[in-house]
């Protein structure tokens, strides 16, 4: 078991690698030929295809509300993953990997086009795994952040006062029940994600109006409180 | 029953009179009597009793034991909610708080000696006094209405037996019967309310008796999310439902309750259910503790929720006049947080940070559309007043849609946690 794990991380890291080499920039540009079908970033939706966001890493066949193929079904239930190396090998050739995919694509001969879209596919996806709307809504690049926003020590006692403002809808004991959960939040990861709707780079009307005025101390309060709740 | 319900109200009384004591004499404990167990009241006991860590004693007064929820109301008018998965207890604002909550009617106010009396015999004293009894109807102001005409014309404006009524006369209409909605005019609890509830009843009727119309008798030219439940009832109840504004006589209606009749602008209209709504004050305590302007609602300053008539009595919620916050749930749990923040600041000198208000109100349509409407507000001298707020607009997809009914569901879970922990 704990070797499968290795291997994985080893996957994962080759990937990550091999994702670096392609440019990000040219693969948006021959994205283009994807985008009547699909999507990615920002409100992305289903169209004919599933959305792409978060497609690193993610079992295939899995975005919600999307229906497959039967065929994808298939490849869902034999547990095939999409990786760097297994998206690679199915934008060379669809049917290829999943033979009756419903994706009508003659496929991209050129490994460095691969590679530059890949590079391009992989913004949007490994961002944090417990905010459920942060990959397809978190814009490339993220919130333009002073770095000493970020060591910034929130006072938890100040965080609770504010937190009541948070616990009308966010359940501080972490349950979700229609609204995400923003206990034991990494501090990073919740000021970054303050600091997006505060920036109006993720698109929720009640989250960038409310984070919209909390100062940056506030921010780092609330990070400090939250992130201390089991 | 009977025999448990009187043994409760024993040991109300019990509890009541032993609490009769003055707080303010030998070394007591400060007391904070709240009045009203809604989204102000029940929220205001629990951020007192929570954050004063037992520093101060808190005394919750409500009448009933189970508490229904005016919002998601209509949701079980609806048949999206059962009646029961509105309903709330006070077991762990008493167990787990140590809030004493008294189940009985606060019935007068001396604020000189700074006692309530309660409707079972006895009184309470207190060093400060959260009121947040929520509304009252104006006897005379819907010609035709009294309150002995709501259960032939309910009201269905307090969440319960009321809400269960207009239901079950919503069943019974007859087959293309005409089910009336006379709206209230401004200010009243919640702005979205009536029309939510109008979609609500066209869900239920397009299902049950899809040839039934519904007449909305208003006496305002606009209201709450107009343009996002017109375009939805076009959509989905489409020749369903009329809109009569002050325009075509919406502001000039008498009910006739014996003879089940509207009459609009002189003309009589003979309807199955009638959903009057009268025009509204703040909860009859409030008055009785004279904190009310001549509107009958009491006004509060900004910053902290106090009345402007009591700096020891706060107002919270659907009663208060306060500026632009519509008055809802979410909006007095809000403002309660802010009174509890007050409240200590007096009585234990712990720390008083600014105040901040915000809204936001859900309302359904149809199956899986829902909107919403919010704002963030702030203390200013003269009232709390708005900063910035969002609307969903029209048009929007249905995946959206979907997603805000579902972030409603999320909010209810919160904000009943919220209140009664």
């Amino acid at each position: 078991m704990r070797s499968l794990a290795i291997l994985i991380a080893l996957l994962l890291q080759a990937s990550g690698a091999a994702a670096e080499a392609g440019d990000a920039e040219r693969g948006a540009k021959i994205f283009r030929q994807c985008v009547s079908c699909h999507q990615v970033g920002d409100a992305a939706k289903n169209r004919v295809g599933p959305h792409l966001n978060g497609v690193f890493g993610r079992l295939a066949g899995t975005v919600t509300g999307f229906r497959y193929s039967d065929h994808m079904k298939r490849a869902n239930a034999d547990g095939l993953v999409w990786t760097f190396e297994t998206l690679d090998a199915f934008l060379e050739n669809p049917k290829s990997l999943v033979s009756a995919t419903r994706m009508n694509f003659r496929g991209l001969k050129k490994a460095q086009d691969r590679a530059d879209i890949l590079a391009y596919l992989r913004q949007y996806s490994d961002k944090p795994s417990d905010i459920p709307e942060s990959e397809p809504t978190l814009r490339d690049g993220g919130p333009n952040l002073d770095p000493a926003v970020l060591t910034l020590q929130g006072d938890p006692a100040y965080g609770e006062y504010l937190s009541s403002e948070c616990t009308t809808c966010h359940q501080a004991d972490g349950s979700n029940q229609g609204i995400p959960s923003i206990t034991s939040w990494p501090a990073e990861n919740f000021v970054v994600a303050m600091h997006a709707y505060k920036q109006q780079l993720r698109p929720h009307p009640v989250m960038q109006m409310l984070a919209g005025r909390l100062s940056d101390e506030e921010i780092a309060a609330l990070a400090a409180y939250f992130g201390g709740l089991d | 029953m009977k025999i448990n319900r009187r043994l409760f109200l024993g040991t109300s009384l019990t509890a009541a009179a032993g609490l009769a004591a003055p707080a303010v004499l030998g070394q007591a404990r400060p007391r904070v009597v709240v009045i009203g167990g809604g989204a102000g009241g029940a929220t205001a006991a629990r951020y007192i009793a929570k954050d004063s860590k037992g520093a101060i004693d808190v005394v919750l007064i409500e009448p009933t034991r189970r508490y229904y929820t005016c919002f998601f109301s209509n949701l079980y008018i609806g048949g999206f909610r059962d009646m029961n998965s509105i309903g709330h207890g006070y077991g762990k604002l008493a167990s787990d708080y140590g809030v004493n909550v008294v189940h009985d009617y606060a019935i007068g106010v001396d604020r000189s000696a700074k006692t309530v009396a309660l409707a079972g015999g006895g009184s309470i004293g207190y060093d400060r006094l959260v009121l947040s009894p929520g509304i009252d109807f104006k006897e005379d102001a819907l010609p035709g209405w009294d309150l002995s005409a709501q259960t032939a014309m309910p009201h269905a404006y307090k969440a319960g037996t009321q809400t269960e009524l207009l239901k079950a006369q919503i069943e019974a209409m007859p087959a293309g019967g005409i089910f009336c909605m006379v709206a209230p005019p401004n200010p009243f609890r919640c702005p979205p309310g009536p029309y939510e509830r109008v979609s609500m009843v066209a869900h239920k009727l397009k299902a049950e008796n899809p040839t039934a119309k519904i007449l909305i008798v208003d006496p305002k030219p606009k209201f709450s999310k107009q343009a996002l439940f017109e375009e939805g009832w076009q959509n989905y109840y489409g020749g369903m439902i009329e809109w009569i504004g002050p325009d075509f006589g919406g502001d000039a209606v008498e009910v006739r309750p014996d003879t089940m009749e509207v009459v609009i602008d002189g003309a009589v209209e003979k309807v199955d259910v009638c959903n009057a709504i009268p025009a509204m004050k703040a909860g009859r305590i409030a008055e009785l503790a004279g904190v009310t302007n001549d509107a009958g609602w009491a006004p509060v300053v900004p910053a902290s929720m106090q009345s402007r008539m009591d700096e020891n009595i706060y107002v919270l919620g659907d009663a208060c006049h306060q500026g632009d916050m519509p008055k809802s749930g979410f909006s007095a749990n809000s403002q309660a947080k802010v009174c509890a923040m007050s409240v200590r600041g007096t009585l234990t000198g712990s720390k008083v940070f600014p105040a901040k208000y915000s809204n936001t109100c859900w309302s359904l349509i149809e199956t899986d559309d829902g909107v919403k409407v919010g704002a963030t507000y702030k203390a200013t001298e003269e009232k709390i007043a708005k900063v910035d707020g969002f609307i969903s607009q029209t048009g929007e997809a249905a995946g959206l849609r979907k997603q805000t009914y579902e972030e409603s569901l999320g909010w209810y879970a919160g904000i009943t946690a919220d209140m009664f922990g």
